[in-house]
């Protein structure tokens, strides 16, 4: 997946605000990022998701200049940006531990950049003003950070950083220490914010709840290369390989054999007109339905199963469904009550959803 | 979790002995210090006569200046020396950075002596430094003020002392997250704004916690003047010492020792409610 | 490696740094060269090796029973101030009572205070109690002094022990006695022995609180004193290179059980924490 040509976003978009080409990085004999190229559109919403150790906050650091690419080199807006030191960069981070200055209050450390960068005093207090009010901090703007909870000085973080109109926002996994309420409530307000604001959003994550529910686009980091890079619904329903399949949302990987028009993966069978090879599927468990009178319309496949699991999840149950043959394939059905014994599947064949090779 | 019988037989001990030797000798020495000797008799007269004597006396002023005097220059010239080498180590020293602390740390402890005996050896009229500048014919005769002035003193205590100040000032630095010096960078202030505006403020503590020290003790030194000081630099811990030996008068050596350690105690005060205010998370 | 642009001001600073290491570590170094050095102390360069120096330092029996003195006051500074100053750690960390703030500055106070004030409040006290002046006054004092450093080390010890580790403890069915014995102790092995350590060496070069409750028998330090008051001489650089490389060899061996007993933190701060990720 490495080494293709830029990945980005839909065509007929303007310039990219940001290109990185051919980044690559190592730490002594440790390869963190292997021939990275992706392009961000200006005022797109785009999350760096991956697992720990793929590699995404490293390239989030790369993009800040907190470190130097290996090789490669990232432009913005047509200029070279690895060569300015982060100081001159017009870029700024909301880090994962908000890196708050202890000994300034909400107000100094809001207009810490513009006091740096000559902005008068006057113009500083009404930004900063503006800015504590988009994250409704206005009430704290004399206190220390020391006395805000977590979620408060979340939000004087990403202030701090707005107050400054950066062309691109890098968020370091911001939420990451909040529970999970507080967490749901601010990925909403964090969305609505980009959107009012404008600005491009670089967001580092490993939730992929999280990727799906805020981004324009996701890129999929596996062990220091891009292993696809797509909008969610595109991600979620044309996963490329076994990997984006199972980390993104869940799924039953089917591995068979094509033969003369004809899939096969253990029991279950459908025609497909490709030529002969080993073969992997994704079918995600939504896709598969109880069959009430056993019948099929020819777009789809029916098997048999016994229900050997079932994990009831409030709104939908999970099935685990033994096909014999020593097939086990994860169904996920609407709240219907307990099931016992043997019960009849059926699924569209356009479900099934044909990946590289794993 | 504890009980009650535990904590007893942990604190006891400990208020005791420091009960008996520490806070009993400093109540006496208070105790003298409010007596008097009359023709080489202590006299357990209760009186303030030391006191008046002390702050009315000309001489015993000029030394109490000239003593502040050294101890300031001791504390400043400590800090000129060890801030820049701490900041260095914290920031900027990768991979050495442990050797170069264990090397910074290990003359702390050689001897107050031996590091004192060394400057006298080097300062002399016949010393190796004066020797160094006649083999390069830098000088022609001896340098004289090198040796028994206060500049030696001077010399030789900020010689032990700026690892005295190193150390809480290194602690100080260590503690600052590098993140915030990340944050500072991108929000747009170069290394020097940030140096003054994030590392400079939040290593304070440390560096009020180092100068103290360097103050304090020089302050109360009695064996640098005596080494390398010569008649022109007692100062007055030399006089206190005097007074307990030759000089009997121990209520007046007293006095002056209890002065010294009330400034101490205030000043003690003072930097906790400092760092206090500075100190933060 | 941070592109800050950092790297303009590197060589000022590593210069400067240099340089005060030299300031450090010159007047050592000459004092050692010139242990070995025949025409004695001053002058330079310095010409002809010799032992002659050392040799004499070791026919000096004075010195040499002034180190058995001190070394026999180092002792029992270490008993003294380790049992008490571990006493009083553990009730700093572990018990409340009225006047505990002023026992904890009263504690720490001799850290800070010059070394005459406690010697000549010792002195009044042995001088009211009819004490003798002696190696033991001496011992009570360093012993007294050196509890704040033990305090400070074994505190710290103490933060480091996880709670839960005494709790389990207690919960598995053994005494407090016990879990004191068995558990608390022994995860305070490191910092006793680098308090026990910091304290021996203290005491074997301390001089102003000695200076003043110094009886018929000299410590070390004062015995070179002495030597000093009588003039220069070369015998004193021989015995000063060696307490120097006695000195460093301990404090070495301190450092290397300290950075064991805080392990891993002293690891994070020491790893450079932008690699990864």
């Amino acid at each position: 997946m490495s080494s293709t040509p830029p990945l980005g976003p839909a065509p007929g978009a303007e310039a990219p605000l940001l290109e990185l080409r051919n980044i690559a990085k190592r730490f002594g004999p440790r390869e963190v990022l292997k021939s990275i190229f992706l392009e961000i559109a200006a005022g797109e919403f785009l999350t760096l998701l991956g697992e720990s150790g793929s590699g995404k906050t490293t390239l989030l650091r790369l993009i800040a200049g907190f470190e130097q690419p290996t090789s490669g080199e990232i432009r913005m807006g047509g200029e070279g940006l690895d060569l300015l030191p982060p100081y001159k960069r017009k870029v700024n981070t909301v880090f994962q531990s908000y890196a708050l200055f202890p000994h300034l209050n909400v107000r100094e450390n809001v207009g810490y950049g513009l006091r740096a960068n000559g902005v008068s005093k006057n113009e500083t207090a009404e930004r900063v003003e503006q800015a504590l009010a988009m994250v409704k901090m206005q009430d704290f703007a004399n206190a220390r950070p020391a006395r805000l909870s977590g979620g408060q000085q979340q939000r004087v973080a990403l202030a701090r950083a707005l107050v400054n109109r950066p062309e691109l926002l890098l968020l370091d996994e911001p939420l990451s220490a909040l529970d999970a309420n507080l967490r749901k409530q601010m990925q909403s307000e964090l969305k609505a914010l980009q959107r009012e604001v404008g600005i491009t959003f670089l967001f580092v994550t490993h939730d992929q709840e999280e990727a799906m529910a805020l981004s324009d686009r996701i890129a999929l980091l596996r062990e220091g290369a891009l292993e696809q890079v797509a909008s969610p619904r595109e991600i979620y329903a044309h996963p490329a390989t076994a990997y984006t399949a199972q980390f993104i949302g869940q799924t039953n990987l089917l591995r068979g054999e094509v033969r003369n028009g004809i899939v096969n993966c253990g029991v279950l069978r459908w025609p497909l007109e490709e030529a002969d090879a080993s073969a992997t599927f994704s079918l995600r468990p939504e896709a598969i339905r109880l069959s009430v009178d056993g019948a099929r319309r020819n777009t789809e496949v029916k098997f048999r199963g016994a229900i050997r699991q079932q994990l009831y999840a409030g709104a939908s149950e999970l099935l685990e469904v033994d096909t014999g043959a020593g097939q086990v394939l994860r169904v996920r059905v609407p709240a219907c009550g307990l099931l016992t014994g043997e019960h009849e599947f059926v699924f569209p064949i356009t479900d099934a959803v044909r990946l590289k090779d794993a | 979790m504890y009980s009650r019988s535990y904590k007893s037989l942990v604190s006891a001990p400990p208020l005791l002995w420091v009960g008996l030797f520490l806070l009993v000798p400093y109540a006496l020495m208070f105790a003298h210090s409010l007596w008097l000797v009359r023709d080489g008799v202590l006299l357990h007269q209760w009186t303030l006569e030391n006191y008046r004597k002390l702050f009315t006396n000309y001489v015993y002023l000029e030394v109490l200046w000239r003593t502040a005097h050294i101890a300031a220059s001791v504390m400043l010239c400590s800090i000129l020396l060890s801030y820049p080498l701490a900041y260095y180590l914290s920031f900027r020293a990768r991979a050495r950075k442990e050797l170069l602390y264990q090397l910074v740390i290990v003359p702390l402890w050689v001897s107050y002596l031996v590091r004192g005996y060394a400057w006298k050896t080097i300062l002399g009229s016949d010393g190796v430094l004066n020797g160094f500048l006649q083999y390069l014919h830098i000088t022609h005769g001896p340098v004289s003020f090198l040796l028994y002035s206060p500049f030696a003193v001077v010399l030789t205590l900020t010689h032990i002392y700026t690892p005295f100040v190193f150390l809480p000032v290194y602690a100080s630095l260590e503690h600052i997250p590098r993140q915030l010096v990340e944050a500072s960078h991108d929000l747009g202030a170069g290394p020097l704004a940030t140096f003054c505006r994030v590392i400079l403020p939040l290593s304070l503590p440390g560096l009020l916690a180092g100068a103290t020290f360097a103050f304090v003790l020089s302050l109360g030194d009695f064996l640098a003047p005596l080494l390398v000081g010569g008649s022109s630099s007692t100062m007055i811990a030399n006089i206190v010492q005097s007074l307990f030996g030759a000089a009997y008068d121990w209520p007046l050596g007293a006095a002056i020792s209890v002065c010294i350690l009330l400034l101490v105690i205030a000043l003690l005060f003072l930097t906790e409610r400092l760092e206090k205010r500075w100190a933060f998370k | 490696m941070s592109a800050s642009g950092s790297t303009r001001r590197l060589p000022l600073l590593a210069g400067y740094a240099a340089l005060v290491f030299t300031f450090i570590y010159s007047p050592i170094l000459v004092l050692i060269v010139y242990s070995f050095n025949r025409d004695g102390v001053g002058g330079f360069p310095p010409r002809n090796f010799t032992l002659n120096w050392y040799a004499q330092l070791f026919a000096d029996s004075a010195i040499w029973d002034s180190v058995w003195n001190s070394l026999f006051v180092a002792a029992g500074a270490v008993a003294v101030a380790l049992t008490l100053g571990l006493l009083a750690a553990l009730a700093l960390d572990r018990a409340d009572f009225p006047g505990k703030g002023l026992f904890r500055r009263l504690v720490l106070l001799p850290l800070i205070l010059p070394g005459i004030i406690t010697g000549l409040s010792l002195l009044m006290f042995a001088s009211i109690a009819g004490m003798q002046l002696s190696l033991t006054t001496v011992l009570l004092g360093h012993g007294t002094a050196l509890i704040s450093v033990a305090t400070t080390e074994i505190f710290a010890g103490l933060q480091k022990i996880d709670r839960a580790q005494e709790e389990a403890s207690l919960d598995l069915g053994a005494t407090p006695w016990q879990t004191f014995w068995r558990i608390t102790l022994p995860n305070l092995k490191l910092s006793l022995m680098a308090a026990g350590l910091l304290i021996f060496t203290l005491s074997m070069d301390e001089i102003a609180v000695t200076f003043f409750l110094i009886g018929r028998d000299n410590t070390l330090p004062l015995e070179i004193w002495g030597r000093l008051r009588r003039g220069i001489t070369p015998e004193i650089n021989a015995i000063s290179t060696l307490i120097f490389a006695a000195s460093v060899s301990l404090i070495v061996i301190w450092h290397r059980i300290r950075t064991r007993s805080i392990g891993s933190e002293a690891q994070q701060l020491l790893e450079n924490p932008l690699e990864a990720e």
